[in-house]
Formats: structure tokens, sequence, C-alpha cells
């Protein structure tokens, strides 16, 4: 059915331009099948309809029911009754037959409308069917997670419970910490008091006790260690006990006192010394830097203080106070430009690339500089040109033999200098060559691999297949050898152009990679030869899935054709390796 | 090390009673005095004064009871001899040795001992802690100095002498006197804020007092000597606080040694923490020098070592040799894991000690019991790990130059200095223990004390001589 309705479009089309000429075309196309389809029904009713008796009354039937549809009608009245007028007959049938034409058109049109929206709608309810799957699906996987959700809050809530729980023992378990500690200090403070009173009975008791006291015997008394008799006792010695006391304290912080001190001179004289160092190694910058005027501002504000320290500087180990305030000032902002010049040299270390590509006066500068180079080798060379005419001048003219040899050494030299550089080129070219090559060799090596192995998938591919369809084998056989067929003989178109460059490759030449000649004969011939081992797996599906429709069929084909191309590539590379081996 | 050694050691066998042999330790006592060369032994009852170079009697005396306790006078003039069983302190003269002076304690009792800087009062605090006593040579004068506290350190005298101070507790709460030692007068009187006061100790310059809490509170209280609180540090609640406590010679640093095996150290200005020292079971630090003994066991013949064995009474370590060995980093030190449930844990650092030029401080920590640290103060990093095969008993610097002396209770004495750590046997026979070591003040002997013996090491510079010399 399709195929009918497509051609009546293309004719319908067709016959919009050339009414007339595609006349015959209807006539061979379109009415032929009619009177197939209409046979059952028009059959009889023609046979029935007019007879030899009744064409008048026939006539006038249809002259009425033509009329009576509009038509122009088809007997004019003459004297001898109606007369049927052939001409408007035939342009009635014409037209009737258009009428019907354009009735079954858009008939046809209808159904494949039809047959279009049914497709449609397959599709549509098969869509839908599947999207209603999917919703399913996603409700599934909504309420699963809905659940876990659940499940989790549900642990996360247990989870608090716990934590709350926990917290609530700590704190159950710190105010017992803390009521047994009181209880335990009160205890210990209670027993300490007995104690303590305990002690001052046992001491009162001891002392009381007549039988066994303290004594003390000694030979004789010895002098002080320090040889002055021990003094009374008197308000003065606690005055002289305090005094001592404090001179020893005031000791103490007057040897702290010194310590700081010079401490605190050294760090002065490495601060002074780290001013003075950063000064001289800012100083020199300043012209350089002149451009930057807020630079220049805080440069100047901090030489007008240098001054200022300078001619303080000699008090500056008596004045601390107001001193130190100014170095430690002047330090800070030396170090802070010390601190932004380095961040400046940090970013134009960054930016010296950049800055490289962007300044316009250096390149500007850089060409007038190759301008003048320029000039200047075309002005030796002329000077080379003149002196070397000069010296031909020379030799042709009649000048002595050692002049002759000089002149001569002189050439030979040139010419071997010349021979040397051409060497080195060559040679240079040679190592590139070389270097192309094992570069392809080695990607040969890898392709002949990837080929090995892709041969052997194929292999236990095909045995696969093959004991997968031995009920179907005669469907299959004359396609697997259609297919082969077709594989060597684009096998052989592959091999033939893929030589050529090789064969160039062996004439030592950079430039046979890039001759025309060579590049079109290899792109489209790998591509045609994808193309060609392509058709090898698109027919195989189908040895495996005979029964199956080709729409489907060719579905299946995509990962088959992909594995194919690989091969096709290896096989490519195989047949070129092969030649570049035997070339080297 | 290239000091030669020479050495001479002292048997201290009883000679009155055989049978009282195992109880020496506690009657062995001995001390080098300070500026005079003389040492004293005593032996039970006897009391023996030496010459420290020629081991030579100078003085025999005889006391009442087995001494306990032994302490020289500051002037090396008189020997202080505790006897607490019977309360009773005897002092003699080395100028005079006639004279004699005897203090009977009586009923109260006595536990403790001590001579006051000056060397002409003793100290002696009574039974229960209920006062200390001051008894005077020069005047026979009394005083008593009431409610000193039972603790770590109650008592600490300043470097120079002139202070005291002293830890008292009275209506449950801790409180520091300061006196003069002069004349004993009280020059300051405050409370600290402790909640139970551990211990007192002066600065080396004697301007400032350290003052601890008890192992349950972190917290160190430094004082002016004029009783002005300079500041206080505690570098964490809750858990087991300081353990030790040390001054470095030059007043700078204050080290402090806490349960949680970490020292730190706070500076003299600020009063804060410098650094902090830790003692890592792994040791990675690169510019720490790890020396490990190892130790060579000599071949001897079975039946020789059972005989010895029986002689030396189990003795195991005295025959063999041990040299330390540098080990590549990183090493893992023997860690023992401690009962944290039993009182008095054996973790955190229990013994510091600062070289006399205040550039080393060597630690141990508890839990490590074989391994001293040793940190550079200069760096304040750790700069060498000494791993012994036994636990570290005792460790000294040596009193001038930076050497550390340590004694692991083996026949070995073992000797640390910057240019490298050594390891020496002791020549003497059958099973002696070195249980601790003495410098002698001018660092040019150390005495090795023993449980029944004594002997004296020799450092004499380039003299590779070594002598054995055997003194009755």
């Amino acid at each position: 059915m399709p195929e009918s309705s497509l051609e009546i479009k293309d004719t319908s089309c067709s016959s919009s331009r050339y009414r007339m000429s595609s006349l015959r075309q209807y006539s061979q196309s379109s009415v032929l099948p009619l009177p197939m389809t209409r046979n059952p029904y028009t059959m009889p009713t023609i046979s029935a309809f007019c007879t030899e008796d009744n064409v008048s009354e026939c006539i006038s039937y249809i002259n009425r029911e033509v009329s009576s549809l509009g038509f122009p009608l088809l007997c004019t009245e003459s004297n001898n009754g109606p007369e049927l007028n052939l001409v408007a007959v035939l342009n009635n049938v014409y037209n009737l037959l258009q009428l019907h034409r354009r009735c079954l058109q858009t008939v046809e049109d209808i159904e494949v409308e039809q047959v279009k929206s049914n497709s449609n709608m397959d599709y549509l309810q098969l869509s839908n069917t599947r999207l209603k799957d999917q919703l399913e699906l996603s409700k599934r996987e909504n309420t699963g997670l809905l659940e876990r959700e659940r499940q989790l809050q549900l642990k996360v809530k247990s989870l608090h419970n716990c934590l709350k729980n926990e917290k609530e023992e700590v704190q159950k378990l710190q105010s017992i910490i803390a009521s047994r500690a009181t209880q335990y200090n009160h205890d210990m403070k209670r027993k300490e008091r007995e104690f303590g009173k305990l002690k001052e009975r046992l001491n009162q008791l001891l002392i009381d006790k007549k039988d066994k006291k303290q004594t003390f015997e000694v030979l004789n008394y010895v002098g002080r260690s320090d040889g002055k008799r021990s003094l009374w006792k008197t308000g003065k010695t606690e005055a002289r006990h305090e005094g001592e006391m404090y001179k020893t304290l005031l000791n103490d912080y007057d040897s702290r006192h010194k310590d700081l001190l010079m401490e605190n001179a050294e760090l002065k004289k490495v601060l002074q010394q780290m001013k003075r160092d950063m000064v001289t190694i800012l100083s020199p910058r300043k012209p350089s830097q002149s451009g930057e005027k807020h630079d220049d501002s805080l440069e100047q504000t901090s030489s007008e203080e240098d001054e200022v320290c300078d001619s303080s500087r000699e008090s500056l180990e008596l004045s601390c106070e107001h001193a130190r305030e100014q170095l430690t000032n002047s330090i800070r902002q030396q170090w802070r430009r010390l601190k932004s010049h380095v961040e400046r040299l940090d970013s134009q270390a960054s930016l010296v690339g950049e800055r490289a590509n962007m300044n316009a006066i250096p390149k500007e500068v850089h060409e007038e500089e190759m301008d003048r180079l320029k000039l200047e080798i075309q002005q030796y060379k002329d000077f080379i040109h003149t002196q070397q005419q000069l010296l031909q001048q020379q030799l042709n003219s009649p000048c002595d033999d050692e002049t002759a040899s000089l002149l001569n050494d002189c050439y030979m030299q040139e010419e071997k200098e010349r021979l040397k550089e051409d060497w080195k080129s060559f040679e240079e070219k040679r190592k590139n060559f070389e270097a192309e090559r094992r570069n392809f060799t080695e990607a040969a090596i890898r392709l002949s691999h990837e080929r090995k192995a892709f041969e052997e998938d194929r292999a236990t591919w095909l045995k696969h297949q093959f004991l997968n369809l031995t009920p179907f084998g005669d469907q299959m056989k004359p396609q697997m050898s259609k297919s082969q067929s077709a594989l060597s003989g684009w096998a052989e178109s592959e091999v033939r152009p893929m030589s050529t460059p090789a064969k160039l490759n062996k004439s030592l030449s950079h430039t046979a990679f890039s001759t025309s000649r060579a590049s079109p004969a290899k792109t489209p011939s790998t591509a045609d030869l994808y193309r060609t081992h392509r058709l090898i797996p698109e027919k195989s599906p189908s040895t495996i899935h005979p029964k199956q429709d080709s729409s489907i069929l060719r579905n299946d084909d995509v990962p088959a054709q992909l594995r194919h191309v690989n091969g096709g590539a290896n096989c490519r590379a195989y047949t070129f390796t092969g030649d570049r081996i035997g070339s080297i | 090390m290239a000091d030669g050694r020479s050495w001479s050691y002292n048997r201290g066998v009883n000679k009155s009673k055989s049978t009282q042999m195992c109880r020496n330790t506690t009657f062995f006592c001995l001390t080098v005095s300070l500026p005079a060369p003389p040492q004293a032994t005593c032996v039970q009852y006897r009391l023996v004064v030496r010459d420290v170079n020629t081991l030579q009697i100078l003085h025999l005396y005889t006391c009442l009871d087995q001494i306990v306790h032994m302490e020289w006078s500051s002037d090396s003039l008189f020997i202080l001899c505790a006897m607490y069983k019977r309360g009773l302190v005897q002092v003699w003269s080395l100028e005079q040795p006639d004279w004699y002076c005897k203090i009977d304690e009586g009923s109260i009792g006595l536990v403790s001992s001590r001579w006051s800087p000056d060397g002409r009062h003793i100290l002696n605090t009574t039974e229960f802690h209920l006062r200390v006593t001051v008894w005077s040579l020069c005047t026979k004068a009394v005083s008593y100095i009431k409610y000193p506290k039972a603790c770590q350190k109650g008592i600490d005298f300043s470097r120079d002498g002139c202070y005291m101070a002293l830890a008292e507790r009275r209506d449950c709460r801790d409180y520091v006197s300061v006196f003069v030692c002069d004349d004993w007068h009280l020059l300051r009187h405050f409370e600290t804020e402790t909640q139970d006061l551990a211990g007192v100790e002066w600065s080396p310059n004697g301007c400032v007092l350290a003052v601890w809490d008890s192992c349950l509170e972190y917290k160190v209280l430094l004082y002016s000597l004029d009783g002005r609180l300079l500041s206080t540090f505690s570098a964490y609640e809750w858990s087991l606080g300081i353990k030790s406590l040390a001054w470095s010679p030059s007043s700078q640093f204050l080290a402090i040694g806490s349960y949680d095996g970490k020292v730190r150290i706070l500076n003299h200005i600020t009063w804060k923490k410098v650094t902090e020292f830790d003692h890592p079971a792994s040791i990675n630090n690169t510019k720490a020098v790890v020396y490990k003994e190892v130790e060579r066991k000599p071949v001897v013949g079975s039946a020789d070592l059972s005989i010895q064995q029986h002689i030396t009474m189990g003795s195991t370590l005295f025959n063999t040799q041990s040299k330390y060995e540098i080990c590549p980093l990183p090493v893992q030190v023997p860690v023992v894991k401690p009962d944290l449930d039993r009182a008095n844990p054996k973790v955190g650092v229990s013994s510091m000690a600062f070289s006399s030029d205040n550039r080393y401080l060597a630690t141990k920590n508890d839990n490590m019991a074989c391994v001293v640290w040793v940190w550079d103060m200069q760096r304040l990093g750790l700069l060498a790990v000494l791993e012994q095969t036994s636990a570290v008993r005792c460790f000294q610097w040596d009193p001038r130059r930076p050497r550390l002396a340590l004694c692991t209770g083996n026949a070995k004495l073992y000797l640390w200095s910057p240019a490298g750590c050594v390891s020496v046997q002791v020549p003497a026979e059958g099973g002696f223990q070195v249980q601790s070591v003495t410098w002698h003040c001018s660092g040019d002997s150390l005495i090795l004390l023993g449980k029944e013996q004594l002997c004296l090491c020799y450092m004499e510079v380039g003299e590779e001589e070594e002598e054995d010399d055997d003194v009755k």
C-alpha cells in the first residue's frame, strides 16, 4: 500500500505540470488497478444498466443525472428528438474521470494520512505505555526513597534521643561528681580540722609530759660560719631584713633590666641595619619607577623621614621613646615599600610572557631592528657580490699560479662549506624521516596486533554463528559468499593505492606524503574500505535472526558495524605495514 | 668520650654483724662534702670519713644507733647523723674530733633532719609534722615553727642561703612563710591559691618562689620574694597534673613535668609557656639522635655461669658487655602500659634536670622507664634519646660540664655528652649494682653507690689508665 500511494503522489505532482502528457500515464498506472479493485461492484451494474433496448432511456437518465449534478447536458434538443452530443459526453466523461481520480486521490491521501496517524497513534501509545512504565518506576523509586527518608528520619530522631539521653547522663554524672567533690572536700576539711585538733592536743601533751623531754647536749658552742656575733632581735632587724630583701629584689630587677636593655640595643641595631639595607636596596630603583606616582609620594615622605631619622640618630640611644617610634615607623614604611616592590616584581615576572606579546612598542622596535638588519644583510650581500665579481675579473685576467691556486682553494673551500651545509640539511631530513618511519612501524605493529585480535574475534564469532545457523544455511550462504567477494574486491582496490605512498617513501622524500597524488588516493580509499567492511556485519546478523523484521535488523547492525570498522582499519594497516616492512 | 677513667671501689661489707647484711641499703649513706675533698661513709653505727683522692680514713666516729640519714654542713666542718627511730641527731666536727653534739627530740619523734644553709642550725621535723624545731649550735637556742605541711617539698632554702620558704597548712588553707635564715625572722607570710599545696621551690637567683598544687590540679603559682603573686600557670584541667618541677640554673626557664608525659617550659619574663616537650612512643624527629644500648653476652661455659650465678645471687647482668648503637629513625620506644586504676600511676615526667650550663635538659618519663631524653634548650628541641636495656634508676649532670651520668641498677655506668654516649663496665667483683650516682662538686669524680659497696670513678681527661683500687 505505501508503495502505490507514493507513486500516486509522485504522479499527481508531475501532473500539475504536465497535464496533457501525463494522461497516458494515468491510463497505464492508475486506471488499470481500478477495474481490479472495483470489479466486484461495478461489473454487474454496468451489464444491467444499459442494453440495446433502453439506450435512449439511459441517455435521458444520464442526461438528467448529469444535469442535476451540474454538468453540461449530454443531448442537444434537435428536430428528431434529443441527440447525443459526443463532445459533451466525452467532456463529461473526462470530468467525471477527473472527479473520480481526485476522489481516489483524496481517499488515498486520507488512507495514507490514516496509516500515518495510525502508526503515529501506535507510536504514541507505545511511548505512552513506556512513559507510564517509567512513571510507575519512578513512582516506585519515589516511594522507596520516601521510605528510606522516613527511616533515616526515624534514625535521626532516635539518635537525637540518644544524644539527649547521653547529654542528660553526662550532666547527671557531672553533678554527681561535683556533689561528691564538695562532699569529699567537706569531709577532708572536717578530718583535717580534727587532725589539727589532735595535733594540737598531742603537742600539748608532749610538752606537758615530763618523762622524756627534748634534750640538747653540746660540748661547747661554735662560732657562726661568717664569724660574726649574732645580733639581738629588735625593731631594727626587721627593717634591715626588709631592706635586704628589697635590695636583692632590686638587684635582680636591675640585672634583668640590664639584660633587657642589652637585648633591646641589639635588636635596635639589627633594625637599623635592616633599615639601611632596605634603603640601599630600594633607592636605586627610584628613577626607574618614576612613572608610578603613588610610590613616588611614598618614597618622598620616607626619604624625608630618613633625614629626620638621620638627624635624630645620635640622640636615639638617649631618648628611646621618640626615636623608637620613628625608627619602627620608618622601618614599617620601608618594609611596606619593599613588600609592594617584591609583589610588583612577582606580578611582573608572571606577566612577562604576556607582556612580550602584548607590548606594541617593543614589537615595533623589533620590526625596525629587523628591517635594519635585513638592510645590512642586503648591503653585505652586495658587498660580497662585488667582491666576487672583482675576484672573477682577477681570475679571468692573466695572473700568476699562486693567486690562481689560492683562488681555487677559496672556491673549493666555499664549495665544501656549501656541501657541508647541504649534507647537514640532508642529514636532518633523513633523521626526521627516520623518526617518522619508526612511528609508522610502531603504529603498524600495534595495528597488526589489533587486527590479529580482531581476526580471532571474528573467527570465534563466525564459528558461533555457524553453529547457530545450520538450519538456515542455504539462506545464508549466498550472502556470505557475496560479502566475501566484496571484501576481497575492496581489499584489492585498497592495497593498490596504499602501496603508492610506500613506494614514494622509499624514494626518501618528505614531500611524498603531501603530494596531491598520494593523499587523495589514501583518504577516500580508507573510507571506502570501512564501508565495504561494514557489508559483512550488515548481512551477517541477518543470518543469525533470519525470521526477524528488516527494521529490527538494521538496529542490530550498529555494534557489529563498529567492530568491523576497526577490523577494516586493521586490515588496511596490515597491508600497509607489509609494504613498509618490505621496503625496509 | 675520650675521658680515661680510674676506679676505686669500697667494699662496704658489714664488719660487725654479718646477719644484717640484707638491711644494708638503709644504713649505707654517703655524701660528698662541697668545698673540701673528704668523703664520708657510714656503716651501721660508724661514720667513716675518707679523703676523696686517696680514700684514706681521716676520721672514724661511732654513733649511738644505726645511722639513717647523714648530711654535711655547708662549710664541710660538721656532719649530721640522724637516727630517726630513736629521735636522735648526732653532730660531729671534723676540726675537733672530740667535739660532739647530741639532740634528742624525745617522745615527740623525728622524721626528718637537715642543716640550715649556714651550717650552724639544724632543722628537725617532728612526727606527724607537728612542728619544725630549729636548734642553734651557736647559742643553743631552740625555735619552733608550727603547722609545717607534710608534702612533697615543704621546705626550700634559697641558693644563697638567705631565705627559707616553708609550706604551712592551717585551717584547711595553704600558706607559705618566708624566713630569713640568719635569725629565723619571719619575713613574709601569705596564703596561696592552692587546693592542696605540694611543694615550694626557689629560683636559683632567690627572687621567685614557685609553688605548685598537688597532682589533682595542674597549677603553678609564682611568687616574688616579697610575697606578690607574679603569675599563675595551668596547662589543663581535670586530669592528673604536675609531677615534677625544675628551675634552670640561670632562673630563665621553669620546666614543669606532668602526668600527661609532657614538659612545659615557662620563661622568666612573661611566665608564659615557651614550648612543650612531648615524649612520644615513636621518635620521628630527624634532629634527634637515638642511642640504643645493645648487650653482648660473653661466651661463658654453663658450669662457670652457674657458679657465678650462685656467687652473685641472681645478678645476671654483671658480666655482660654493652655498647650504644645509633638507631635509624623512626624508633619505637618501649612503653609500659600503666595501671591507671591504682594510685600514683607510673606515668608522666618524674625527673628533670638542667645541665649546669643551661644548655640541656634531661628528662625521664615514667611509662618509658628505660629511656632518658636530652633536650637542647637553645633549639628548644629533642637532641638525644638514650634507650637503656633496663629501667633508669637515676641520672645526674656533671656540676661543671655538660655531661650526664646515669645508672640502671646494673654493673655499668653510662655517660652522655654532646659528643656521644658511652657505657662503662664497673670493674668490681661480684654483683655490683649501681643504685645511684653522685658527682663530686669539681666534676672530676663520681661516686657509684651499690647495695653494699661504693665505687669512686675518677674522670681523668687524656689518661687512658684504668686503676682498680680495693679499699678495705
